[in-house]
């Protein structure tokens, strides 16, 4: 099964961190107003998805 | 090396940073922001009692005064709770982006040092003190320091690094977007909210009026939220003001899982949003951030003043900001676990046979008013309210 993981819809995001507040695998961060995704540590949970006010964030096959 | 390195330049930070170099400590304040107060995450509301405590309040930094608060049930019923005297504000809009300059220009008159766009991005403990990664426009270096303060907001790296799991749940937290909103009437001596599951389930939308146009936003709990936070209030401003006009879009999170356990790691103490100090009830944050920041800094002095950086030495900022709010923190997140179980009809219901008048703007006042017509709903919470 392939690996899932979290991406991030740039154009949506307001940077507001509400989703490294919920992360317990360190798999992001916020890097002053850019939001990274650490893929090798994603999980794929989505527990990040649910808490972004944006809708911003969701859970994808990963590609790589 | 510094005495203090005090990680993030919001209200608590800056109060934290301030705190140490008055009394004599050599203080580093970083902020990761180019801008120290933008973008913000607030509704920007404080009561006037705990803004003063610390701060003497400027014009220039205070957007609005209000008298009071509306509370609408979910059928449109009207609660008002103001102060007896008329004239005697009870609240604060402030405007954050100054607001929060200010606060770290006090910390630098006061000696400390200040850095922006200025990323702590690692920490290494070694021989009692912390190495501290510093990372500015691509450049890195290091600086040694005895204590770190973790001020670094909702998503705080401080406590992942240093081993405090503050990790909030989806029931522990407040998903929030706000408007500030033009073209919109209303009443600028009053602050505005809206309760009930199908409009802000486990939250509440709100009104702060700002000088120019006012704050509208929105907290919802995303664990018994349908939808995102910007879709609720979307849907209720189409609906309460068509003609509405908005000029800046806001984003944040805020923690509402009440008191942790310990805030305190070695060489190492948390503040505000990175301890989980907000209101778990009104989400509120500032206040008790400029309080913690406050003991922590005090703490640190008399850290220094010992040669004494262990986790069991600051321990006593634990107690001192346990004692002042962090049990309160805890009461309010048991009440908070009751409210937002209620369902629309009945806080109709409660709205209905309350009185409409509430001559105190507190929590409190409207949980006691709650209480006497129905005991039963809170009745295993009542030592909270007396």
């Amino acid at each position: 099964m392939p690996k899932k993981v979290v991406t991030v819809n740039r154009f949506k995001c307001a940077y507001c961190g509400a989703c490294v507040s919920v992360c317990k695998f360190n798999a992001n961060e916020l890097i002053e107003t850019f939001l990274q995704i650490y893929e090798d540590r994603c999980t794929g949970c989505g527990i990040c998805v649910k808490v972004c006010p944006m809708g911003a964030l969701e859970v994808v096959e990963c590609t790589t | 090396m510094y005495d203090v390195v005090v990680v993030g330049a919001g209200p608590g930070g800056s109060i934290a940073a301030k705190t140490c170099a008055e009394n004599g400590l050599k203080v580093l304040l970083v902020e990761k922001r180019q801008e120290i107060g933008v973008p913000v995450r607030c509704a920007e509301g404080i009561s006037r009692n705990a803004l003063e405590r610390f701060v003497e309040p400027k014009k220039f930094f205070i957007s609005r005064e209000v008298v009071g608060a509306k509370i609408f049930a979910p059928d449109g019923t009207e609660i008002t709770l103001s102060e007896e005297r008329a004239g005697n504000e009870v609240g604060y809009v402030l405007e954050r982006k100054v607001f929060d300059r200010y606060l770290a220009k006090l910390a630098s008159k006061a000696g400390a040092e200040v850095l922006v766009k200025t990323t702590a991005y690692d920490f290494e403990r070694k021989d009692g003190i912390v190495r501290v990664k510093l990372r500015r426009m691509g450049e890195e270096w290091e600086v040694e320091t005895k204590v770190v303060i973790g001020a670094d907001g909702v998503e705080s790296r401080v406590a992942k690094f240093f081993g405090i799991d503050t990790t909030l749940k989806p029931d522990g937290i407040e998903s929030c977007v706000q408007y500030l909103m033009t073209n919109i009437d209303f009443d600028p001596d009053y602050c505005y909210f809206w309760v009930g599951k199908s409009i802000a389930p486990g939250g509440y939308i709100w009104l702060f009026p700002k000088r120019i146009g006012a704050n509208v936003g929105i907290g919802v709990m995303p664990s018994i939220a349908e939808k995102t936070p910007k879709e609720y209030l979307d849907d209720f401003v189409q609906k309460k003001f068509p003609e509405g006009r908005i000029v800046e879009l806001v984003a944040g999170a805020v923690p509402v899982c009440g008191e942790i356990k310990t805030a305190v790691a070695d060489n190492v103490m948390l503040v505000g949003d990175a301890a989980r100090h907000a209101d778990p009830i009104t989400g509120g944050g500032i206040a008790n951030a400029m309080k913690a920041g406050y003991y922590a800094g005090k703490v640190a002095v008399e850290a220094v003043k010992k040669n004494d950086f262990s986790a069991k030495f600051l321990k006593r900022y634990d107690k001192l900001w346990k004692d002042d709010f962090g049990k309160e923190l805890a009461k309010k997140r048991k009440l908070q676990q009751k409210l937002i179980k209620m369902d629309d009809e009945t806080l109709n219901k409660i709205a209905h046979s309350i009185p409409k008048n509430i001559k105190e703007l507190s929590v409190r006042a409207i949980v006691l008013e709650i209480f006497k017509k129905y005991p039963k709903l809170l009745w295993d919470v009542k030592d909270l309210i007396f």
